[in-house]
């Protein structure tokens, strides 16, 4: 105890991991001292959960060094990382879902005796241990996890987005486990988009944005606006002053296009309203979870919502089937390429298969015209096709393409756009952001969801900002600067009522009658 | 734009290229055929009009079990009661049409292939409605379709009438083109071409290929699932009507077609998982094995051999073509 390296639990410096052209993690560090509970704060795609995954020996990186107790020490693989004492606890539960839990806990070899200390300690006692693992809630799991990681006295514990399912009570519970490391000879990685959790455990907080950590913030009073500050950084946006559209006035008397009326969608989302107008491009913010998914899903027909309206053109519509959106016009482009192509076709059965450019649905197709139809929306686009054949050959940025250009093939009314661009270069970015404002003023209606908050001023007029399942704020693009999107995504100004406590209301609720698992898939049992 | 006209240049070379390209492997096995038809004639002068006669006879019912299956599988199932389904169709043809009239076999023949959709469709729905794996479904629905054709006819018996017969026995105007091929090809031409060129065969190849994606893009997955396993049915159907054309009567235990059927798929370049691949293939492989089995009777290959040497055989072409493809994908 006389050397100084003795200072820091766990250093990592200059740590980088390249996936193809996206550089996820540039150069980041984090240094976390002894008894101290140490917050990982960052935008999406910062580089948090890269990071993470890296201590825990998930994922190699490309350069850096890693030291605990101021020993280097290279993991290869999770279960290695665990040995020396470095437990991470996922954003996704990680229990085998038809094994019952003590034949988890078995695979992982936790003791039982500590494991169930710390259930009990986590508000969970009554846990029946030989229940299979996809009957039990998800906040239930989440804290098995939790308990599963505590069992085993691990050095450091890393917890990415640990509270993000739970409800309140069991928040607070986390959080009173977590607050109990301080002072000891251990430490905790928390990572969390809510600034009170951070606020409420941490002692410092390390900031990532764009792969690089840009500092270290003692966290107290006024630490918060500095945190969000680091996260924005200073260049915030080197386009959109060129790029930036005039905002076009909205005629207020103008039916909309889309009308959301109060959605709900289980705990997910709760009273969603809004109207998207032909001619605009509404942005939809949020962080990662907030019910942007379920909202999509909802617009799109694959889901349906426990409440609310849907009105198209001012008429009510009920989507049963992605069927019935198209037929209303809702058009659906998905982040994952993967969900809307078929990878081993060709670019124009792709292009044809909404059957959107289809002259007839029965009989014989009019190969012709639909051949015109889709080189008039391949061109409109600027694929490239010289990989002709099928469609996994292309680039990523061209399948994206495709998986709009399915959609202009036959004409856009309203075009659901998820996230886009995600992992898409920068010049294919720009062709799909000027491609949405022709459709806008072409007279479609766009709604654009987007992780990358620089593209709200690039491409939307408005935005709605989505936290916890509700709509918090709505900006026009001119305001709707990273700043401001990210204080409203982060719910810093608002009076709603925090998520976890409207959570715990509908989970109370459904504890007393509903299923505990009616989302979860089940699996047929006729070979049991 | 410079990718475009470049496209739009050189179109008519890059067409038949890139035809070649997608039906690489039906081209690999036109050659692995014809090579086949070369190695039999050198060693067996006397084959000739005779022998591609019997081929094409033996190699009907086979072939079109393989078109079923093929359906089936493109659109991401797998239907293990094709074998069972045409004892049950032919042995039902084989009693009904006994005692009938030539007149009366007609109409008997049209409402065989009706059953084999009715047949079909069960399966079908079953798989769909139930949610229960397609393998699991159909594997009980052999043992259903397999015990129904035993209820019908205990033993080989019945009939069939002479025009079925002569339908799909003999030479077609030259000697060299036997009828049953005529029958095989044009039975595919007016069922495959068109539905390959209207929405239901792209919605086959789409739920196959991806049921996430056909399901976003608007497709109504289950009831194309099941009119694929209706179509299935339809060539089961015909198939269990050209084993009474063939063998002239009816026989209640299932011929080895279920297993045959999913080898000549694999054989003929239809990817297990879906979404990938033809008709052509299939029955193109349906004959290569077939002719392989000739080859090694008429080289005095002990029978029991021959099946260990076919199964190799099978596994050999089918890693090279994978090998080959892999080979291609990386340069």
């Amino acid at each position: 105890m006389t050397l100084t390296t003795t200072d820091l639990l766990l250093e990592a410096t200059g740590i980088s991991k390249q996936y193809g052209a996206v550089a996820a993690l540039k150069s980041a560090s984090l240094a976390v001292r002894p008894g101290e509970v140490h917050a990982l704060m960052g935008a999406n795609g910062a580089g948090k959960s890269t990071l993470v995954k890296i201590l825990t020996g998930a994922v190699h990186p490309d350069s850096g060094t890693i030291a605990v107790r101021g020993r280097p020490r290279t993991v290869h693989s999770p279960s290695e990382a665990r040995k020396g004492g470095l437990v991470c606890v996922y954003q996704e539960p990680s229990l085998i879902p038809d094994l019952d839990l003590r034949a988890n806990l078995r695979l992982t070899e936790t003791p039982l005796e500590p494991f169930r200390h710390w259930l009990h300690e986590l508000g969970l006692e009554d846990l029946d241990l030989s229940s299979l693992a996809r009957r039990v809630p998800l906040a239930s799991l989440r804290i098995v996890d939790l308990a599963r990681a505590l069992a085993i006295d691990p050095d450091v514990l890393m917890l990415d987005e640990m509270t993000a399912a739970l409800p309140a009570n069991l928040t607070e519970r986390v959080l009173d486990a977590v607050g109990r490391t301080r002072g000891g000879e251990r430490c905790v990685v928390f990572i969390s988009h809510r600034l009170i959790e951070i606020a409420a455990v941490c002692d410092r907080a390390t900031v990532l944005r764009e792969g690089e950590t840009v500092g270290v913030v003692d966290v107290n009073a006024g630490s918060e606006e500095r945190i969000v500050e680091l996260m924005l950084g200073q260049s915030v946006d080197q386009m959109s002053a060129t790029t930036a559209h005039p905002v076009r006035d909205r005629t207020t008397q103008a039916t909309p296009r889309l009308e959301v009326r109060g959605v709900s969608a289980r705990t997910k989302l709760h009273d969603v309203s809004f109207e998207l107008y032909p001619g605009e491009v509404l942005g939809v913010v949020a962080l990662e979870g907030q019910g942007q998914d379920e909202l999509f899903d909802i617009l799109a027909g694959s889901e349906r919502p426990t409440a609310g309206q849907l009105l198209v053109d001012g008429r009510e519509v009920s989507l049963r089937h992605p069927a019935d959106a198209i037929r209303a016009g809702l058009v659906y482009v998905p982040a994952d390429r993967a969900e809307a192509l078929l990878m081993q076709r060709s670019v124009r059965e792709n292009i044809a298969m909404p059957f959107t450019t289809r002259l007839r649905s029965w009989g014989l197709i009019d190969l012709p015209v639909e051949k015109q139809r889709v080189d008039a929306a391949i061109a409109s686009l600027q694929i490239d096709t010289r990989a002709q054949g099928e469609v996994r050959r292309l680039s990523g940025g061209n399948q994206q393409k495709v998986t709009i250009a399915r959609w202009v093939a036959g004409g856009v009314r309203t075009m659901l756009c998820f996230d886009p661009t995600r992992g898409i270069d920068i010049r294919t970015k720009q062709q799909i952001y000027r491609l949405l404002r022709d459709l806008a003023d072409g007279g479609a209606a766009v709604l654009l969801y987007t992780s990358e908050l620089k593209e709200v001023q690039l491409a939307c007029d408005r935005a709605v900002v989505l936290f916890g399942g509700q709509v918090v704020a709505e900006l026009a693009a001119t305001e709707a600067d990273e700043p401001a999107l990210l204080r409203a995504a982060y719910n810093l100004r608002s009076e709603a009522p925090l998520p976890e406590d409207v959570a715990a209301a509908i989970v109370a609720q459904e504890a007393s009658g509903g299923t505990p698992d009616a989302g979860a898939t089940r699996q047929p049992e006729i070979l049991a | 734009m410079t990718a475009v006209a470049l496209a739009v240049r050189s179109r008519p070379l890059d067409t038949v290229g890139s035809w070649l390209r997608r039906n690489a492997w039906t081209m690999g096995l036109i050659g692995l055929l014809a090579a086949l038809l070369v190695f039999t004639k050198a060693s067996n002068p006397n084959y000739g009009a005779i022998g591609l006669q019997g081929l094409a006879i033996s190699v009907l019912p086979l072939a079109l079990a393989a078109v079923a299956q093929a359906i089936v599988v493109i659109a991401g199932g797998i239907d293990l009661s094709i074998g069972a389904m045409m004892a049950f169709t032919n042995v039902t043809a084989a009693v009904l049409m006994e005692n009938s009239g030539e007149q009366a076999a007609v109409a008997i023949a049209i409402a065989i292939v009706v059953m084999g959709i009715v047949l079909g469709l069960i399966n079908g729905g079953l798989v769909v409605l139930t949610r229960v794996p397609d393998i699991v479904v159909t594997l009980a629905m052999s043992f259903v379709w397999a015990g129904s054709a035993l209820l019908v006819l205990e033993t080989p018996g019945g009939g069939a009438p002479q025009w079925l017969m002569n339908l799909v026995i003999g030479p077609f105007f030259n000697e060299w083109i036997p009828k049953a091929a005529v029958v095989l090809l044009a039975l595919v031409a007016v069922v495959w071409f068109p539905l390959r060129r209207a929405r239901l065969g792209l919605t086959l190849y789409a739920i196959g290929g991806n049921p996430l994606a056909a399901f976003r893009s608007g497709v109504a997955v289950g009831r194309t699932k099941i009119l694929a396993y209706g179509l299935m049915g339809l060539f089961a159907g015909l198939a269990g009507l050209s084993l009474s054309a063939s063998t002239g009567v009816g026989t209640p235990v299932p011929g080895p077609y279920t297993l045959m059927s999913v080898a000549a798929i694999v054989l003929g370049g239809v990817s297990l998982a879906g979404g990938r691949g033809g008709v052509f293939g299939p029955i193109l492989a349906v004959v290569i094995l077939q002719l392989i089995r000739t080859d090694m009777t008429l080289l005095g290959v002990d029978t029991n051999a021959a099946t260990v040497a076919q199964g190799l055989i099978l596994i050999g072409v089918v890693m090279v073509g994978s090998v080959i493809q892999l080979w291609r994908a990386r340069s």
